[in-house]
């Protein structure tokens, strides 16, 4: 088990204080293909969840990546500028997309665990 | 097998033009410049620009080799999805070089222009014919510049009214464009879910309308291929909300001459001349996106426009001359696209009302062809008929190891131009296929055997060859990842194509 939460759109976070630190699932870099642009929004910018937040383009298409939580981005990844395919080599990790401060901790509640978000993937046909 | 010269048959393996300098050769011969004084400024070159040297006949032999690696409509099928890749009547291009139309200048004197001017006149009366639609404004440039002003349409008719509104809604089965072109013009985008018959989910399109939605955004036929058969009932859920009915023509190939859109409930719509009326792309043309709109929107159509005038046609160019109209202002800035003006006029005057009907009705019988007949190889993810397109999704290759990109990469060994791939999004490892009337039987059959025959290699494990795929093509698999993480977009002296490889 790890400590992340997964969104019903594919993204994960994981919580420390009150900053999340979001990014796309394996399953999801994988039903992508090779990622090879990131647009990430601006620090300081408001996002509101299951509003969008960035857009990941592979070799196949262009997909929006929704904030799994409202708040303000306070940082985010400047390394998938320069190298996207972190997004596929280390999902959960290095290709990790921006980092958020919570309005509302509540709004994690309907997030899903590991387990549930891989019963969510099979019942998807994934 | 490699050859000597990397050349396979008559197939000639071709350097770039800048590889084959050969300093001073020259296909003209030009007098030496005179001794005259320098006017510009110090800004006279000091070194030079860079241009190859070659005779004509090498230049001739480039660029006619680089013309049969192109693969065109006039070449071969060409499956597209969601771009009706039909054939060009030569007709049309016969008509669209009369020095009349070729030859004429947008700032020409109107008495010198009529036939052109006319010409226009006659082809937005067909167009509102067709459509069944009060007004259409002729100037857009393509599809997505034409969605751009349907909005800009019914922006303006929301302000005129002190509503501006902020939410245009826009269904999963849409054309990628549409919510490109609300969010640039200014709107908050939200998305409608299908059904699971792949149509606009009515109690969710009903659910999202507001006072706040400025327009609903529809392609019909959608992007699976299917007529939207609660057309009438969203028509009556968008108005009731005070908002516009968007309907993006693009597919309007899978109707003309059956359906008029103006008696389904719809404020405006685009129509793609360079797809519906032949000339797709690369066939000879520009694009053209005439918009069709409502009596609600057509006072505040862009300018210009042609009218009947006391000597004539005329073109309305200013708002100030517009009369009643509140023209938004203007999208072009010129009249439209004249060549396919003249295209698109000569194709309907050639195949007249049966014709035209015709066409469709066969685009959308060819279509129900590949459906009927690859159903059972491939995987349907809505029950049929369809319309003018086919959608497959990928699970007929669950556990073959083989992608829907790889099985399109295949495609091209065969001999084929691929369907589209992964498109549209709501179903897995789209394969969208469209093959229009212009194909004969004997064309689809061929298609139609080929797919089978790879479905069969697919599925007997042979997975490696196609991840190999295409070897046939005179580059092979290209490296896509690599062409777009890496790009090199321009030659230069000091590298050698090995190295832009590494």
């Amino acid at each position: 088990m790890n400590d992340l939460k997964y969104s019903r759109e594919h993204e994960w976070i994981r919580l420390e204080d009150d900053v999340v630190t979001v990014g796309i699932s394996d399953f999801a870099q994988e039903q992508l293909g090779d990622v090879v642009f990131v647009e990430l929004p601006e620090p300081g910018q408001a996002v509101q969840q299951n509003g969008d937040a960035a857009v990941v383009e592979s070799v196949k298409a262009a997909s929006e990546v929704y904030a799994p939580v409202s708040g303000e981005v306070v940082e985010v990844n400047g390394a998938l500028g320069d190298d996207p395919e972190l997004v596929n080599r280390e999902p959960t990790g290095g290709g990790w997309f921006m980092k958020i401060r919570v309005n509302d901790a509540s709004e994690l509640d309907g997030l899903m665990d590991e387990a549930a978000y891989s019963d969510f993937v099979a019942s998807q046909g994934g | 097998m490699e050859t000597y010269t990397g050349n396979r048959g008559l197939r000639i393996e071709e350097p770039l033009i800048f590889e084959q300098d050969s300093p001073g050769r020259t296909g003209v011969d030009l007098s030496d410049v005179p001794d005259v004084e320098d006017r510009l400024g110090g800004l006279s070159r000091t070194e030079p620009i860079g241009l190859p040297g070659l005779s004509e006949p090498q230049v001739m032999r480039h660029y006619t080799r680089l013309s049969q690696k192109n693969y065109a409509i006039d070449a071969g099928f060409y499956p597209l999805g969601s771009c009706t890749m039909k054939h060009n009547p030569r007709l049309n291009e016969k008509m669209a070089r009369l020095p009349g139309f070729a030859d004429v200048h947008p700032l020409q004197p109107e008495s010198t222009v009529q036939g052109a001017l006319e010409l226009i006149d006659t082809l937005a009366h067909w167009i509102k014919t067709l459509t069944g639609m009060p007004a259409v404004a002729m100037s857009p440039a393509a599809g997505a510049h034409g969605e751009l002003c349907g909005l800009m349409t019914a922006r303006s008719a929301l302000e005129a009214r002190g509503d501006a509104r902020k939410r245009v809604l826009v269904p999963d089965s849409a054309h990628g464009t549409n919510p490109a072109t609300a969010a640039i013009c200014g709107y908050d985008v939200q998305a409608i879910p299908l059904n699971d018959r792949g149509r606009v989910d009515l109690a969710a399109l009903q659910d999202a309308l507001d006072e706040d939605v400025a327009a609903f955004m529809l392609t019909n036929p959608n992007t699976c291929g299917l007529f939207e058969n609660e057309i009438l009932e969203q028509a009556k859920a968008v108005h009731d909300a005070g908002a516009f009915f968007y309907c993006d023509g693009a597919n309007f190939n899978a109707i003309v001459g059956r359906v008029r859109p103006g008696d389904l409930g719809i404020d405006c719509m685009h129509l793609n001349l360079h797809k519906t009326f032949s000339t797709p792309h690369g066939g000879g043309g520009p694009g053209s996106g005439p918009v069709v709109l409502s009596e609600a929107l057509a006072p505040y159509a862009p300018i210009p426009w042609v009218v009947h005038g006391d000597n004539g046609f005329a073109l309305i160019e200013h708002a100030a001359d517009s009369g009643e109209s509140e023209p938004y202002g203007r999208m072009k800035s010129f009249h439209g696209q004249m060549g396919m003006f003249v295209r698109t006029l000569a194709y309907m005057m050639s195949h007249g009302a049966d014709g035209l009907r015709q066409a469709s009705s066969d685009a959308v019988l060819n279509a129900n062809y590949l459906l009927a007949r690859l159903s059972d190889t491939l995987s349907l993810p809505y029950e049929g008929p369809c319309m003018h397109e086919v959608l497959f999704d990928d699970s007929f290759l669950k556990d073959t190891g083989v992608t829907t990109l790889n099985f399109a990469k295949a495609m091209i060994d065969e001999g084929f131009h691929p369907m589209t791939m992964y498109f549209p999004l709501v179903v897995h490892g789209a394969l969208l296929m469209e093959p229009t009337e212009t194909e004969s039987r004997e064309g689809l059959d061929q298609f139609i055997y080929t797919i089978r025959h790879l479905a069969e290699r697919a599925r007997s494990g042979e997975a490696d060859a196609f991840q190999e795929a295409p070897v046939h093509a005179p580059r092979r698999r290209l490296d896509e990842t690599g062409a777009a993480r890496q790009p090199i977009l321009r030659w230069r002296p000091d590298i050698t194509l090995g190295e832009a490889a590494e």
